[in-house]
């Protein structure tokens, strides 16, 4: 019999009940027993930085006493942050773009063209989701030192676009094949070409999509970590991840100040998660659903 | 033909750069494993197969294969059971929801690198973690969590596990949140209990979801390297090697670029391997429709 009562115990169904189903505790604690896990370790780097190595010393967990900005302004003052920084951001700029413009090309090739071999294309597109940067980074280095790329910020963009372009055509491509034909007839009637269709009506209507693949090789390049190792040496071509672990072992005494390192390279990734998250989780969602 | 025109310039580039970058690496790998070579001059020094013989005979790559696996079944045991639960907890209109979303996926959003670093302050002897134990407790728990080579490997894991049980929640919630009401509704009119409707209808209704987070996980735990050689470099003494670290410590760190090469073309066939079983037999029914 259907009551209120049967419907609510129904999982993921939320009714309005007055008294409150054991469940729900239950969610709730694990709730904050994740944020807890989750967000202390955070905390605890982020506010770390807010003391001195001595007062770590003495005691490694603690409140700042007193609190102390030197950490942070002395990191934020030093050029060889925002060195990190911009390398970082170079490269992430130039692989992002490179991947979503070559793979929104191919996306569209691959949706709105029929041709011989256009499903094995594709497959071969996807299979390189399987290749893990480190299998090729060996042959990278030594194809990249042969062609003058090594110490070059190219030399990292250009194999992390092409490592991205699988994801990107594979988000792309159901979601340009997905725009009805009806759209793309009215253009042609319109007098717009192929190409024409592509850049004016296309595009604009993939955004959601676009805005995922942009976000998702964004990313992926800022937090790279290998192949800026294999082709960096020299310290001031470092982008911030791999800055933050030759921070960590070269100053391996002034804890403080490594966390206050860690803190402010969290920040650019957090910042730019908390703005695009819907695009990020959407994306993720879209794709599950196919 | 125009058309062939359009095609080429629309696809051409692309092939370009992941025929130049991807493919074109992979295979010269395969290439330069035949030979022993250090990287300088031309190869002169062909051993065939000699190499592949080495590295699948050596005790270290053996027990880097071993930890891989070991990363790979308790993210199959640990994470995906604690993901499924937990992303069901989280399914229902919970207060803050959108937020709760926000901060568990947080982690998967920094780089290994810097939660790496993290860890290991958190991690270190008498610091954070070893601190809360004692507080709750757990003293008799503490070890040497990296210094340990019992137990550095379960360290590792779960510091993964932190950057990435966020990752597969939302994952899961999108699965969860595909399945209609009115399935659930019907089930409950049929009597059916809570873990009834769970097991019955919810857990094969999201199969494909949990099949995609399986591949993702695998794939993920062969790849394993930024964390470990950041936080570990492989030891104590290779306790926590795994095939991407051997393959950087060995190949590229010694200049024996022939020998790191097989490692690297072990490591590929191992994964494409993994991935044509599973798509062949776990992923068929799922993407049937998707691929037509």
């Amino acid at each position: 019999m259907l009551t209120a009562a049967s419907l609510s115990r129904a999982p993921g169904i939320a009714t309005r009940r007055a008294t409150v189903r054991p469940a729900t505790v239950v969610a709730y604690l694990a709730a904050i027993l994740i944020v807890g896990i989750t967000v202390v370790p955070l905390l605890f780097v982020l506010i770390g930085g807010f003391r001195t190595t001595a007062q770590v010393n003495a005691a490694p967990v603690g409140w700042p006493s007193p609190w102390v900005a030197d950490n942070y302004t002395a990191i934020l003052g030093a050029p060889a942050f925002w060195e990190f920084l911009w390398n970082s951001m170079v490269i992430a700029v130039i692989a992002t773009g490179l991947a979503v413009a070559l793979g929104s090309m191919a996306g569209f090739a691959l949706s709105r063209y029929r041709f011989r071999g256009r499903e094995a294309l594709y497959g071969v597109f996807t299979i390189g989701l399987l290749f893990p940067l480190g299998v090729a980074s060996l042959p990278l280095y030594l194809l990249l030192r042969q062609v003058g790329l090594l110490e070059n910020p190219l030399g990292v963009a250009l194999p992390e676009a092409a490592f991205s372009l699988p994801v990107t055509i594979l988000i792309l491509r159901p979601f340009m094949l997905a725009i009805p034909q009806e759209v793309e007839d009215a253009a042609v009637l319109d007098g717009a070409s192929r190409l024409g269709f592509f850049w004016r009506i296309l595009l604009p209507l993939s955004m959601p999509a676009l805005s995922t693949v942009t976000v998702l090789a964004f990313v992926t390049s800022w937090n790279a970590y290998l192949l800026p190792l294999l082709v960096f040496n020299d310290q001031s071509h470092f982008t911030l991840p791999l800055g933050v672990a030759t921070f960590q072992s070269q100053y391996s005494q002034d804890t403080a100040r490594i966390l206050a390192f860690t803190t402010l390279s969290m920040v650019p990734a957090l910042a730019v998660f908390v703005l695009a998250e819907r695009r990020i989780v959407g994306g993720l969602s879209g794709s599950v659903k196919g | 033909m125009r058309r062939r025109l359009e095609l080429t310039l629309l696809l051409g580039p692309a092939l370009l750069l992941f025929t130049g970058f991807v493919l074109v690496p992979i295979a010269v790998a395969a290439y330069y494993s035949l030979y022993d070579w250090q990287g300088f001059g031309a190869l002169t020094d062909f051993v065939g197969l000699g190499n592949y013989w080495d590295v699948l005979g050596g005790a270290v790559f053996q027990g880097a294969v071993g930890h891989n696996l070991v990363i790979v079944v308790l993210s199959l045991v640990v994470q995906l059971p604690v993901s499924v639960a937990i992303a069901l907890l989280l399914n229902r209109k919970l207060r803050g929801r959108a937020a709760l979303r926000l901060i568990v996926f947080a982690p998967y959003v920094l780089s290994e690198a810097t939660t790496a670093v993290i860890w290991l302050l958190i991690l270190q002897p008498g610091g954070f973690v070893d601190q809360a134990l004692t507080v709750l407790g757990l003293h008799g728990a503490i070890h040497q969590w990296l210094a340990d080579p019992q137990v550095v490997l379960l360290t590792l894991f779960a510091v993964i596990t932190w950057k990435y049980l966020g990752f597969g929640i939302i994952l899961l919630l999108a699965g969860l949140q595909g399945i209609p009401r009115e399935l659930l509704e019907a089930a409950a009119l049929d009597g059916a209990s809570s873990w009834q409707a769970v097991r019955r209808v919810v857990l094969p209704l999201l199969g494909p979801t949990i099949r995609i987070w399986i591949f993702l996980s695998v794939i993920g735990s062969l790849q394993v390297f930024d964390i470990v050689w950041i936080m570990t470099l492989g030891g104590p003494a290779n306790a926590s090697t795994t095939m991407a670290t051997y393959l950087i410590d060995h190949g590229f760190k010694r200049y024996e670029f022939g020998y790191g090469s097989a490692v690297a073309v072990v490591l590929f066939i191992i994964c494409f391997a993994f991935a044509l079983v599973y798509q062949r037999f776990a992923l068929r029914r799922d993407t049937e429709g998707a691929m037509g």
